[in-house]
């Protein structure tokens, strides 16, 4: 909902709570249903009610739990029967400077003060212990804000006497727990504050009067935040960029302006504006993001623009470029279908008001109102759509096999003949006897492989190495690289003797290379290979299932002759291999 | 700013807020001819005036509020 969307009016959301949640529960969403224990040091009324909205507007149906007021150990701790009884999803913990127990004084040792900060830190840690050991439930932890005064001044920065030393030390201490611990988060209220101005986030007023530990109007703010934590534990962030360029990724239009008039580098204040964007955007790609581009430009603009010397972006950046003249929203699903996201997933970015309404009414993509580019990063950065909860590797490899796939799917486009195409993918395959390593893929491709598979014969382990280890088979793996990447053991053929023929009693193929004519590849090392053991005809067999259609037709392409069909159609092919001349001319096969 | 136009400014903030747009507020209004003016309601009516009119009350004058009627008298003396 547009209201909900960064930059909002907090004011008109704080305001409008009422009528704002009653418009997400009529819109017909689908969304799951989580149980949240909000415990707070302070007030937390007004951020359970606006937190619920941005739950909602992320498909997210929260039920809540909250504490009395600044019970928020107690509950834990003395073990809370209700609280028990909810027995919560997530935990936040809603705690500030205001409850930091411990008090300092200049007349203390270091050694006291260390003390102190022992004791503070244990009071958080064992409630956080005990949270995992009665719930296992994810925890989102504020950190602290720093004092709104300064007893010892700027000293009370650096002296371990001051409140601000203090809370620096706490906060890290919280930190090396979140590093230690799976399912803890820290929600970081210090950053939203000092963001917020910390005078107007601490007004001191709120607190003596209604007991909160930040102002109402920054409610929102701090809601968005841990709504953002919860969406990407869920698995709900976004997954892309859709870029615009002019006016966008650098200042001016590059159809008329050139690719010298555009503003982009260090020359000039908007220059360095829209370089800085760039890199942020470009920073995106190692946390996983894609980056791809949806502009109205002739292809050849829009790469001279990526090209420009002073720019940070480069072309090869993108896993897609569309530059031409069709709808935004058409270039977009586009680029979706290619890389195997949906369109939702997709975060807009255009400077013009027009083109962002049109996608975000035809695809329901968010597209954030950017403004000028010396707000672009901030309204992006503070939308939290990449937040990122969890760095791991999968991650990082998932980008790359979404950005072989989109540029395969690309390079398809440019070529004159299919053949053409096949040809610029430089595949290579291994195609060979199985070997004990590849035992153990094999067999889990016998038993998820369902479309190309012409037999859909199951093996189980044990029945996999009896295979394995007898000499009435001839087997076959093969593996498939090509110049995007390596595509592992994507096909298996066995064959059982029998005198001079040869059953074909499985043979399936991985559907990710569909098309690569990887089936005359292996059918050619098949030939071969029944040749060396005196074999002069291979049977083929196709049992029909509700999923393999796709390969019915697979013998009689290959050249065989139906033999046998029964009334359910399960068709036997033959093939005399004497005369058989190789198929495959795209792959580079080593045996 | 004239106390009819205060009324009537106040009167749709008093609308949004407790999201009935059958409120009509007059001078002797207080929380109890609301059903949902709660204390919770208290402060997030009170925020939403101060934005409205641009004002700050003071600590003292959130707790001694009566009735609207002071409310108004407040906004009218800062507004």
């Amino acid at each position: 909902m547009d209201a909900l969307n960064y930059p909002f009016d907090s004011g008109f959301i704080l305001k409008k709570r009422k009528s704002i949640k009653r418009e997400l529960l009529s819109d017909g969403t689908k969304r799951i249903t989580k149980r949240i224990a909000v415990l707070g040091g302070s007030t937390t009324s007004d951020i359970v009610s606006i937190l619920e909205l941005f739950l909602l507007n992320e498909g997210i149906s929260p039920e809540f739990y909250e504490c009395e007021y600044a019970q928020y150990w107690q509950d834990v701790m003395f073990e809370n029967p209700k609280l028990l009884e909810f027995s919560p999803d997530i935990v936040y913990i809603h705690t500030s400077s205001r409850n930091i127990t411990e008090k300092l004084s200049v007349e203390m040792s270091a050694q006291d003060i260390e003390n102190k900060l022992e004791n503070q830190y244990k009071h958080f840690e064992v409630m956080w212990d005990k949270i995992k050991s009665l719930f296992g439930a994810v925890i989102i932890q504020n950190n602290f804000e720093l004092p709104y005064y300064r007893l010892l001044g700027n000293k009370d920065a650096s002296d371990p006497h001051g409140l601000t030393n203090f809370i620096c030390r706490l906060n890290l201490r919280l930190y090396d727990y979140a590093n230690a611990n799976d399912n803890f988060f820290i929600n970081d209220i210090n950053y939203l504050s000092t963001s917020w101005g910390l005078d107007k986030w601490c007004e001191p007023k709120w607190w003596y009067m209604f007991k909160y530990c930040l102002c109402l109007d920054a409610v929102p703010e701090l809601c968005l935040n841990i709504s953002n934590i919860i969406k990407s534990l869920l698995g709900k962030n976004k997954k892309a960029f859709a870029l615009d360029l002019d006016n966008t990724l650098w200042g001016g239009v590059v159809g008329d302006d050139g690719v010298d008039g555009i503003s982009i580098g260090q020359e000039t204040a908007e220059a360095e504006a829209f370089y800085e964007f760039q890199e942020y955007i470009k920073a995106h790609r190692d946390i996983g993001v894609l980056l791809t581009i949806a502009s109205k430009n002739d292809e050849e603009n829009a790469l001279a623009g990526l090209n420009h010397p002073d720019g940070a972006l480069r072309p090869e950046d993108f896993i897609s470029i569309k530059a031409n003249w069709e709808p935004k929203d058409l270039n977009i699903q586009n680029t979706a279908d290619e890389i195997g996201l949906l369109p939702e997933s997709f975060v807009f970015v255009d400077d013009n008001p027009a083109e962002r309404a049109i996608v975000s009414a035809q695809l329901g993509v968010r597209a954030p109102d950017i403004k000028e580019v010396d707000s672009y990063i901030k309204t992006l950065d503070r939308s939290g759509f990449f937040e990122v909860t969890s760095l791991s590797n999968d991650d990082l490899k998932r980008n790359e096999m979404y950005e072989a796939n989109a540029k395969r799917n690309r390079q398809r486009a440019m070529f004159e003949s299919y053949e053409d195409y096949l040809l610029s993918l430089e595949m290579k395959a291994v195609i060979r006897d199985f070997e004990t390593v590849d035992l153990k893929r094999i067999t889990q491709l016998t038993n998820k492989s369902n479309q190309f598979n012409l037999t859909t014969k199951r093996f189980t382990p044990s029945q996999m190495d009896e295979v394995f280890n007898s000499k009435e088979y001839i087997r076959l793996c093969g593996r498939l690289t090509d110049k995007f990447g390596d595509n592992g053991i994507v096909s298996v053929v066995i064959g059982k003797i029998n005198s001079d023929s040869l059953d074909i009693i499985l043979w399936l193929m991985s559907c990710r290379v569909l098309k690569r004519d990887m089936e005359y590849a292996m059918l050619d090392s098949l030939v071969k290979k029944a040749r060396s053991r005196g074999i002069k005809t291979l049977k083929g067999y196709y049992y029909p299932t509700a999923k393999n259609k796709m390969v019915k037709k697979l013998y009689e392409d290959f050249g065989f002759t139906k033999v046998y069909e029964d009334d359910e159609e399960n068709t036997v092919w033959s093939l005399d291999i004497s005369g058989y001349d190789d198929k495959n001319k795209v792959i580079s096969v080593k045996e | 700013m004239d106390k009819q136009e205060i009324i009537k400014r106040l009167n749709e903030v008093f609308r949004d807020v407790f999201d009935d747009d059958s409120i009509v507020i007059s001078e002797r209004t207080t929380a109890d001819d609301i059903e949902d003016w709660d204390s919770i309601e208290h402060i997030n009516l009170i925020s939403a005036v101060e934005r409205e009119f641009k004002i700050r009350f003071t600590m003292g004058e959130v707790s001694g509020m009566k009735d609207v009627g002071e409310m108004i008298d407040i906004i009218s003396q800062r507004a």
